[in-house]
């Protein structure tokens, strides 16, 4: 997402986005002419949104269904806010990879394949009786068929390449004509090949003719008459976007550089403690490269121990943090609670993926909100801060950062697994900009008594107690899992107290100051407010611009602070006639905000690991404006004069 | 850890205010007293001090001392204590645990802050049995140990502290036993070696495991049931009060231990050479695993520092690590943000606005 521009009124057929899937086995390099197509798109300018799509096994067996990986781009000269719904373009790389994603394709849609790839023994691994290439079932597609794998070949051959290796380079090859179709530069690949075979030019060399090739077939096949081949040259314009200097960026990254960058304002040294798991480890490869920013991590044997050791650094005095996803947050539960307990800074990612138990570990999924607002035992308050982009995460890190140090408390921030992997233009902030929060360490006795005291569970006018570092002269205390005496921090099992620090836990986090609610499209009130958290802010976002162009009253809410909810988001709510909350889950946000509110919210779930299509959205938007001409949805009358007459048939 | 500054303290200086609830008769009171009174005598700082423990009757320990403290979580001591450490490794570290906490619940941190060899003393009170729970069998109680949880007798093998301890990879392995006059020394031993070190000390529980280590914790008849290690000298036991004086030799054909007698030479001096008694060196980890092998009533119990061999240390790894990493990079911020391929969007007709 670039910087919102205003609605559009009308749409019209003129290609001002384009979906385009590269789909293949999971060795042929998918993801990274992806990546690399992002880029390359990124720097002509347009707006972008990415879907990485990839199996859970390292290396599936070669040419099988499970085996396919897939990387969707959309971009555009306008907004863009999804990774697309159906694709326009669908390269194909084998037999599997078409068989898998097919379906999606917009009818009149152009398949791209390599007929080369399209061998028996493929076809039967991707359980194809007949080749879909020849026996007509592809008919209401435009269909591109031929031989990359050879064409690849003969592109490398003056590299002296083995066939295996030179058809490495397959991907590159694609990559080209894709480059030419939509006439983006190779320049960034040219340069970004050199790079990353530096110590192997021969490589890169072989690499750069292939995308080259693959380039210049498009330019020949074009020549050779528009009727001879479906295909065409478009020209994408640049998106509208506010001045700045821009990069792409992944949920991934982001959380990483909010995190440093939270540290930073804090005035903290971070530790970072992570055991791998997928989605979230790219957080901790980001972070191990960051050691001049005063970074420690620390791979830990388990979920728990790196939680545990982030606490006890947090304890020491840096800023600790951990993370993980569904499996992992829940072995970490214990220990979030001790963190509760001692009243300690941290903070805690939770990249989402797709539950319960192992699940399904590379694909989406919203349904650990219950989890982060209530999944653990006794009274455990704790703020949750959940982002809606690759690129609002790095802002939410930083606020996840802020209340963790200002409330002396962990702090979850939720992403998911399309936003960890996924890459939009992100407009580089100035650090400068940033509002600081430095921590601070208690460094004398704080009774009230002549300074005679040390009292660690005073509170702060926020409900706060004070950092003490161990190492502090003078300041030794005692802290752990156990009830605390209100002040003294003794261990203390009496009744008051413990309604008197249950009290006060709860009401810290409850008091915690966090912004109004904003209305991120649409009035502040209307017949229907969608409201949404996480990653569904793409296409909701586009679903809802859609809806108010036919003239529907539908806004977008799009909450951040999970827990405790902005103040006003009560009033905000009661302020339209309906409540829609659509989620990648069964209704968890939903339930809860029908819990804080007595709001009659109506949840809109979608659970098959893939992000909600806008078309989607757009449908159950529909079904509250039926009066709206063109839009309608839902039951439709029965019209008496259509009806079959049986007495003429007859 | 830098070099610490020694500071003048006395007992009473360690022990805090709070009201000590452990069993009457507990041996945990007399390992409390020996920290207390070792401490002093290393000269160091309770400011600088922490102790770390997890859940259990052990784990109450840090509440005790006048030092910074931290109660976590069943079995997680081990994790929390080497994030405390990492963060500032100018801190002194005493981790405490027991034979439930530490080889249970706790065993894969225990094995994990032992084979990363992160600076701390870890103390792990080894009673057999989960006092606090109210007498279930633990990990390292004696097969056929009855208990609310094994009314018949418990029917698993146990665990063995110093063999594990040795197998996961520490470098200092000591024992010593809660009333021990000599268990202040071992402390010292483990608090002089610069990495982890591991003490297992065996625990009287008063009241779910009575006197299970009677047989070679009661003062009398020591001379025969204990064998206290000493870098440089032979391995020798008994008195000649009490039948003779004894020693171990190393079978090199079994390659395990024998006791055998060691009669007096001419000056009445326990001639072992002539035995063929083992010269114990701390540094031998082979030995160090036969010792803690070794069982007891066939031989004494080995008591005191069976392996002191120093390496690196965690802390000293990840540091230098930190410092080869960052060598010559700016930490700026900005420049980090504006990382990777970009591109500016500047207003002009090209780049509309």
């Amino acid at each position: 997402m670039a910087t919102l521009a205003a609605p559009r009124e009308e749409y019209t057929d003129a290609p001002e986005a384009v979906v385009v899937r590269f789909a293949g086995d999971s060795g042929d390099g998918m993801q990274l002419t992806g990546g690399q197509f992002t880029l390359s798109t990124a720097l002509a300018g347009n707006d972008l949104a990415t879907f990485p799509d990839f199996p859970a096994e390292i290396r599936a067996p070669q040419g099988t269904l499970f085996g396919v990986s897939a990387f969707q781009i959309n971009f555009g000269s306008r907004e863009i806010n999804t990774a697309g719904d159906a694709p326009d373009v669908l390269v194909a790389m084998n037999p599997a990879a078409l068989k898998v994603n097919i379906a999606a394709l917009k009818p009149g849609g152009l398949i791209i394949a390599d007929t080369g790839a399209f061998t028996k023994r493929n076809l039967d691994k991707a359980k194809y009786d007949t080749n879909p290439l020849e026996d007509g079932s592809l008919a209401k597609f435009d269909v591109l068929a031929f031989d990359i794998s050879e064409r690849t070949i003969e592109a490398v051959k003056p590299f002296g390449l083995g066939n295996k290796d030179a058809l490495r380079s397959k991907n590159m090859w694609t990559l080209g004509l894709a480059l030419w179709m939509f006439e983006r530069s190779r320049d960034p690949i040219h340069a970004w090949l050199k790079d990353k075979f530096k110590r192997k030019p021969d490589i890169a060399d072989a690499n750069i003719a292939a995308l080259d090739a693959g380039h210049a077939y498009g330019e020949t096949a074009e020549l050779s008459g528009p009727r001879a081949t479906p295909l065409r040259q478009q020209a994408m314009l640049p998106v509208e976007s506010s001045p700045g200097l821009y990069r792409t960026i992944t949920g991934a990254e982001a959380v990483s550089l909010g995190l440093v960058a939270g540290a930073q304002l804090a005035e903290l040294p971070m530790f970072f403690g992570g055991y791998p798991i997928t989605p979230a480890s790219a957080i901790l490869h980001h972070l191990a490269r960051l050691k001049e920013f005063g970074v420690t991590t620390f791979q830990a044997e388990d979920e728990i121990a790196a939680i545990c050791a982030s606490i006890g650094a947090s304890y020491a005095g840096s800023l600790g943090v951990t993370s993980s996803s569904g499996p992992g947050i829940a072995l970490k539960t214990e220990a979030m609670g001790l963190a509760i307990m001692t009243e300690l800074p941290l903070v805690i990612v939770n990249s989402q993926r797709g539950g319960p138990s192992t699940g399904l570990p590379t694909k989406t999924e919203q349904s650990d909100l219950y989890q982060a607002v209530y999944g653990r035992n006794g009274d455990a308050p704790m703020p949750v801060v959940s982002a809606s982009t690759p690129g609002d995460a790095f802002e939410c890190a930083i606020e996840a950062c802020r209340i963790a140090t200002e409330y002396m408390t962990p702090v979850m921030l939720l992403t998911d697994g399309y936003i960890a992997n996924a890459a939009e233009p992100w407009k580089v902030p100035d650090p400068a900009t940033f509002t600081p929060f430095p921590a601070k360490f208690l460094t004398e006795k704080n009774g009230v008594e002549g300074g005679e005291e040390l009292l660690p569970y005073a509170r702060d006018e926020k409900g706060a107690r004070p950092w003490i570092k161990p190492g502090t002269p003078d300041l030794m205390h005692r802290i752990g899992g156990i009830e605390k005496a209100e002040g003294t921090g003794h261990i203390d099992y009496a009744p008051d107290n413990h309604q008197t620090m249950t009290d006060s836990r709860r009401n810290k986090v409850l008091n915690i100051s966090v912004p109004d609610q904003e209305v991120c499209l649409g009035e502040t009130s209307g017949t229907l407010a969608v409201v949404g958290w996480g990653s569904t802010y793409g296409p909701i976002h586009q679903a809802v611009r859609r809806a108010i162009a036919k003239g529907c009253k539908v806004s977008h809410i799009h909450v951040r602070h999970i827990w405790p909810m902005p103040a006003n988001l009560g009033d905000l709510l009661r302020g339209f006639d309906n409540v829609l909350v659509p989620e990648m889950n069964t209704g968890q946000f939903k339930t809860v905000l029908r819990d804080q509110f007595l709001v009659d919210a109506k949840p809109l779930s979608k659970t098959s690991g893939q992000p909600f299509a806008i078309a989607e959205l757009e449908a159950a938007i529909a079904k509250f404006f039926d009066d709206i001409p063109g839009n309608e949805g839902g039951q439709v009358a029965v019209n008496d004069d259509q009806l079959p007459s049986p007495m003429l048939d007859g | 850890m830098n070099a610490p500054v020694k500071i003048e303290t006395t007992l009473k200086d360690w022990e805090t205010d709070q009201e000590v609830r452990w069993c009457p008769g507990c041996g945990d009171y007399a390992i409390l007293k020996a920290v207390q009174r070792t401490l002093p005598q290393l000269g160091a700082d309770p400011s600088n001090t922490v102790f770390i423990s997890g859940i259990g009757c052990s784990s109450r320990f840090p509440y005790y001392m006048e030092t910074y403290g931290f109660h976590t979580i069943h079995g997680r001591a081990p994790a929390l204590a080497t994030g405390v450490k990492l963060a500032n490794p100018d801190l002194d570290i005493w981790l405490v645990t027991g034979d439930g906490d530490g080889l249970s619940i706790g065993g894969n941190h225990m094995l994990h802050v032992l084979r990363r060899n992160v600076d701390m003393q870890i103390m792990l009170f080894n009673n057999e049995i989960y006092g606090l729970t109210k007498g279930q069998s633990s990990p390292t109680s004696r097969v056929g140990t009855k208990s609310p949880s094994s009314p018949i007798g418990s029917v698993d093998y146990p665990a063995n502290p110093c063999a594990f301890a040795l197998g996961a990879g520490a470098r200092f392995v000591a024992r010593g036993f809660d009333v021990s006059k000599k268990l202040p020394e071992v402390l010292k031993a483990a608090h002089g070696h610069r990495g982890a070190a591991f003490i297992e000390i065996f625990q009287n529980c008063i009241v779910y495991n009575k006197d299970v280590f009677h047989d070679f914790a009661a003062p009398k008849g020591v001379e025969d049931s204990q064998l206290w290690l000493e870098d440089g000298q032979p391995m020798l036991f008994g008195s000649e009060k009490t039948g003779g004086m004894k020693g171990l030799k190393l079978n090199t054909n079994t390659l395990g231990f024998e006791v055998v007698d060691v009669a007096a030479n001419a000056v009445g001096e326990p001639d072992w050479q002539a035995a063929g008694v083992r010269v114990h060196n701390v540094k031998d980890k082979m030995v160090a695993h036969l010792l803690s092998e070794l069982v007891f009533g066939e031989f004494p119990m080995p008591m005191g520092v069976l392996y002191d061999d120093p390496a690196p240390t965690f802390g000293e790894a990840v540091s230098a690590e930190r410092e080869q990493a960052s060598a010559g990079k700016e930490a700026n911020l900005a420049k980090l943000l504006a990382t990777g391929q970009t591109w500016t969007v500047d207003g002009t007709a090209q780049d509309p606005v």
